[in-house]
C-alpha cells in the first residue's frame, strides 16, 4: 500500500503541555490517556477473569468435589454436605464470571478500547477522537460496568451462594426469578446495560473518527487494516449491543414487574431469549477477534518487510465476515428442537465463513512468504495466533455441523474451540500488539529474552490447557460441571498442569513490565525499521500529547 | 492574511464539528432502531411460531378439513403441571387417528387444594415441525379459568390433523405426534408459585 508514502511535519513539541495527575487520568480527554486506562482497565480485570480460571482448573484436575468445598466452609461456614451443595453453585458463579469478565471487560477493553483509542486516531492522522468528552464517558461507564458485576458478585443469588450461576449467556429460566431468584442477577443485568452503553457510545466515537477524521489524502482504500477492523468492529457493536439491551431489558421486567416475554406461562418462549441473545453474541465474537485480526495484519507485514498480501480482500474479508456473522446465530442452539431445513440452512451459511476467514489465514502466509522475516517478540506472537487460531477455526467448522454438534453440543470440544479462538486467538493478538506497540505507547524498551519467555510459557502452556480439552469433549465430558467420572482424570490433570504453565508465563509478562518500568531505556520512534510504514511509526515514543497538528498528508502513489 | 488563515482553519474546524454530530445522531438512531427491533420481535416471533409452527406451535382452525386421507398417525396426550396443586392427567394416553379426521379428547383436573385457583393452560405439540398440522377446533387454552377448592373438571380438546401434511417433504417419518398441555398459577408474580403448597 502507499502508505510509506507520507510527508509528516512535527512542529508541536514545544507546546506539548500535559495537565495535573489527576485531571489528566480522571477527565482524560486524550485518547493516548484513555487507551492508557483502558489497557491498566483491562489489566486488572483480567488478572480478577483469570484467577477465576484457576480456580476452575483448581477444581478440575481431580476427580471430585475438592478444593472450591473448603472455599465454602471458609466464605459461609457451612460444613460436610452443605458445603459440597454450595461448591456445586459456586462453580457455577465462577464460571459465568470468569466468561463475562474476560469477554466484556478484559478483551473488549483491551483490544478496542485500549489499542483501538491509542492507534485509530494515529493511524489515521487525525488529532485525537471525534468525541474526546463521550470518549471519557465511555470509560468510566466501563469502570462503572464492572464495579456493578464485582457487587453482583457478592450479594445473593438465589441457590445457596452469592452470584449469578447460570453462565455467561444467562438463559431464562436459570437467569428468571424461578432459576436465581437473589439480586445478583438484576446487578448484572444493570451491569452489562452499563457496559453495553459504553461500548455503544465508543462505536459512534469510532465509526465517525474513521469515517470523518482521516488525514487528506487517506481515502478508505488506503486505511490501514487496523483501522479497517476498528470501523467494523464499531459497526457491529452498534447493530449488535441494542439487540442484548432489549432482551437484557426483556429478562428485567420479567423479573421485576411482572411481564412474561419469556415465561411460557404466560405465552412466552425462552427460547425467543437464546435467538435474541446470540443474535448479539454470534456478531460479539468477531467483535473481539476482528481487532486481533487488524493487529496481526500490521505485525506480519512490518516484520515480513512486505505491504500485506491482498490488501483489499483483507479489508473486505473483515467486512464480509461481519456482515455473515449476523445471519448464521441459531448455530450455537442446534439443540433446542429447530426444523432441518432450518438448520441446513444455518449450517450452510455458518461455513461461508470460512471462506473470508481463509482469506486472512492465506493472506498472512502470503504476506510472510518470500519476505524477508525478523523473528522479533511480535512477530512470534503473531505466528502463534495464526497457528492457533486456524486450530480453533478448524474445530469451528467440525461444530458447524448440526448433525455433529448434537453429540458435541455443550461438551468440552466446543470449550476446547472457543478457547482456541479467543482465549489464544483474542489473547495471543492482544499480547502480539502489546510487544509490538509497547515502545511506542510507553517511550520505554521491554527486555526481549523475556518477551520470548513469556511467548514460549503461553504457547506451550495454553496449548496443553486446551488440546486435551478437545479429547475430553468428543469422549462426553459436559462443559460446566464441577465433578466427572474416573475416566475423564488424566487430560483433566494435563489441562490444569497447562494451566500452571501459563501461570508462569503471566508471571513473567509481569516481570517483563517491571523490568521495562525500572530500567526506563529510551525507546526509538520506529524500532521496527523500513517494514512499519504506519503513521504512528512517524511520531517520537510516546506520541506527543497532542499530534498532528498539521495534519500528515498521504500522498497518493500510482501504481500499487 | 494570518486573521484569513485563522478564519478559514476555524470555518473548516466547525464544519468538522458539524459533520462529526451529524453522524452520530444518525449513528444513533441506528442503535435507537435495533434496540426496538429487538423488542419486536416478541410479536414477530410469536406471528413467526403461529404461521410456521415453529417450537411446535400448533393452529386454531375455524373449519374442519374437506378431505381424509387413508394416513394414519398415533396421537399421544401429555398432562403436566407448573407449582401448581392441581392433579392433572388425560384420560387417553393415546389414540390413532386419520389425517383429516376429527379427534376428541379428555383431560381432567382436580384441584386438590384448599383454596380456588385461577390457572391457565399452555401447550404445544411434538415433533415441533407437526405443530403446523396440528389444527384444533376446542381447546382449553390460554384463557384463564377458575378452579374451586376440591372441583374436578373434564376438559375436552377436539382436533385434527391437516392431510396436507402428506404433501409436504420431511414429514414422512412424523407417525407420532404427542399433544402436551401445561397448567400454571395466574395472577401471580413470577416466583410467587414457588410458595404455593404441593400435596
Amino acid at each position: 500500500m502507499p502508505m510509506d508514502q507520507v510527508a509528516v511535519d512535527h512542529g508541536h513539541d514545544a507546546h506539548d503541555h500535559k495537565p495535573g495527575f489527576f485531571t489528566r487520568w480522571f477527565f482524560s480527554t486524550n485518547h493516548k490517556d484513555i487507551g492508557t486506562l483502558y489497557l491498566v482497565f483491562a489489566l486488572v480485570a483480567g488478572i480478577i477473569g483469570y484467577a477465576l480460571s484457576g480456580l476452575i482448573r483448581w477444581e478440575l484436575a481431580e476427580p471430585g468435589i475438592g478444593p472450591l468445598t473448603g472455599m465454602m466452609e471458609a466464605m459461609y461456614g457451612t460444613t460436610g454436605d452443605a458445603a459440597i451443595e454450595q461448591a456445586k453453585s459456586f462453580y457455577n458463579v465462577v464460571i459465568t464470571y470468569h466468561g463475562l469478565i474476560m469477554i466484556f471487560f478484559m478483551v473488549m477493553p483491551a483490544l478496542i478500547g485500549g489499542f483501538g483509542n491509542w492507534f485509530v486516531p494515529l493511524m489515521i492522522g487525525a488529532p485525537d477522537m471525534a468525541f474526546p468528552r463521550m470518549n471519557n464517558i465511555s470509560f468510566w461507564l466501563t469502570v462503572g460496568g464492572f464495579f456493578l458485576l464485582i457487587l453482583s458478585m457478592l450479594v445473593p443469588g438465589g441457590n445457596g451462594v452469592n452470584g449469578f450461576g447460570g453462565g455467561w449467556v444467562l438463559y431464562p429460566p436459570l437467569s428468571a426469578m424461578k432459576g436465581h431468584s437473589g439480586p445478583s442477577m438484576d446487578l448484572l443485568i444493570l451491569s452489562l446495560h452499563t457496559i453495553g452503553i459504553a461500548s455503544i457510545l465508543g462505536a459512534i466515537n469510532f465509526i465517525v473518527t474513521i469515517l470523518n477524521m482521516r488525514a487528506p489524502g487517506m481515502t478508505m482504500h488506503k486505511m490501514p487494516l487496523f483501522a479497517w477492523s476498528m470501523l467494523v468492529t464499531a459497526i457491529l457493536l452498534l447493530l449488535a449491543l441494542p439487540v442484548l439491551a432489549g432482551a437484557l431489558t426483556m429478562l428485567l421486567t420479567d423479573r421485576n414487574f411482572g411481564s412474561q416475554f419469556f415465561d411460557p406461562s404466560g405465552g412466552g418462549d425462552p427460547i425467543m431469549f437464546q435467538h435474541l441473545f446470540w443474535f448479539f453474541g454470534h456478531p460479539e465474537v468477531y467483535i473481539m477477534i476482528l481487532p486481533a485480526f487488524g493487529i496481526i495484519s500490521h505485525i506480519v507485514s512490518t516484520f515480513s518487510r512486505k505491504p500485506i498480501f491482498g490488501y483489499l480482500g483483507m479489508a473486505y474479508a473483515m467486512v464480509s465476515i461481519g456482515a455473515i456473522g449476523f445471519i448464521v446465530w441459531a448455530h450455537h442452539m442446534y439443540t433446542v428442537g429447530m426444523p432441518s431445513d432450518m438448520k441446513a440452512y444455518f449450517v450452510a451459511a455458518t461455513m461461508v465463513i470460512a471462506v473470508p476467514t481463509g482469506i486472512k489465514i492465506f493472506s498472512w502466509i502470503a504476506t510472510m512468504w518470500g519476505g524477508s522475516i525478523d523473528f522479533e517478540v511480535p512477530m512470534v506472537w503473531a505466528i502463534g495466533f495464526i497457528f492457533l487460531f486456524t486450530v480453533g477455526g478448524v474445530t469451528g467448522v467440525v461444530l458447524a455441523n448440526a448433525g455433529i454438534d448434537h453429540v458435541l453440543h455443550d461438551s468440552y470440544y466446543v470449550v476446547a474451540h472457543f478457547h482456541y479462538v479467543l482465549s489464544l486467538g483474542a489473547v495471543f493478538g492482544l499480547f502480539a500488539g502489546w510487544y509490538y506497540w509497547f515502545e511506542k505507547m510507553f517511550g520505554v524498551k521491554y527486555n526481549k529474552s523475556l518477551g520470548y519467555w513469556h511467548f514460549w510459557t503461553m504457547f506451550i502452556g495454553s496449548n496443553v490447557l486446551f488440546f486435551p480439552q478437545h479429547f475430553l469433549g468428543l469422549n462426553g465430558m459436559p462443559r460446566r460441571y464441577i465433578d466427572y467420572a474416573d475416566g475423564f482424570a488424566m487430560w483433566h490433570y494435563w489441562s490444569s498442569i497447562g494451566y500452571a504453565i501459563t501461570l508462569v508465563g503471566t508471571l513473567i509478562f509481569f516481570v517483563g513490565l517491571v523490568e521495562a518500568a525500572l530500567r526506563r531505556r529510551k525507546a526509538e520512534a520506529n524500532p521496527w525499521g523500513e517494514g512499519a510504514t504506519t503513521l504512528e511509526w512517524t511520531l517520537p515514543s510516546p506520541p506527543p500529547f497532542h499530534q498532528f497538528n498539521e495534519l500528515p498528508v498521504v500522498k497518493t502513489e500510482g501504481g500499487h | 492574511m494570518a486573521a484569513w488563515i485563522l478564519e478559514q482553519v476555524q470555518l473548516r474546524w466547525m464544519e468538522q464539528k458539524m459533520n462529526n454530530s451529524k453522524l452520530a445522531i444518525s449513528l444513533t438512531a441506528i442503535t435507537l432502531g435495533m434496540l426496538g427491533l429487538a423488542f419486536a420481535s416478541k410479536p414477530l416471533y410469536d406471528t413467526f411460531c403461529r404461521v410456521t409452527g415453529f417450537g411446535g406451535t400448533t393452529r386454531v382452525a375455524e373449519k374442519a378439513p374437506e378431505r381424509v386421507d387413508d394416513r394414519r398417525v398415533d396421537v399421544r396426550f401429555d398432562a403436566n403441571v407448573a407449582d401448581v396443586p392441581l392433579k392433572f392427567r388425560p384420560l387417553q394416553s393415546s389414540f390413532p387417528i386419520q389425517l383429516g379426521e376429527h379427534g376428541l379428547a379428555f383431560y381432567e383436573v382436580t384441584n386438590s387444594s384448599n383454596s380456588d385457583l385461577e390457572v391457565i393452560a399452555s401447550y404445544n405439540v411434538t415433533p415441533h415441525k407437526a405443530g403446523r398440522f396440528f389444527n384444533k377446533l376446542e381447546c382449553f387454552c390460554f384463557e384463564e379459568r377458575l378452579i374451586k377448592a376440591g372441583e374436578t373438571k373434564k376438559l375436552p380438546v377436539v382436533f385434527f390433523v391437516d392431510p396436507e401434511m402428506t404433501d409436504v417433504r420431511n414429514m414422512g417419518d412424523v407417525r407420532t405426534i404427542t399433544l402436551s398441555y401445561t397448567f400454571f398459577q395466574t395472577g401471580a408474580f413470577p416466583g410467587a408459585a414457588n410458595t404455593a403448597s404441593y400435596d
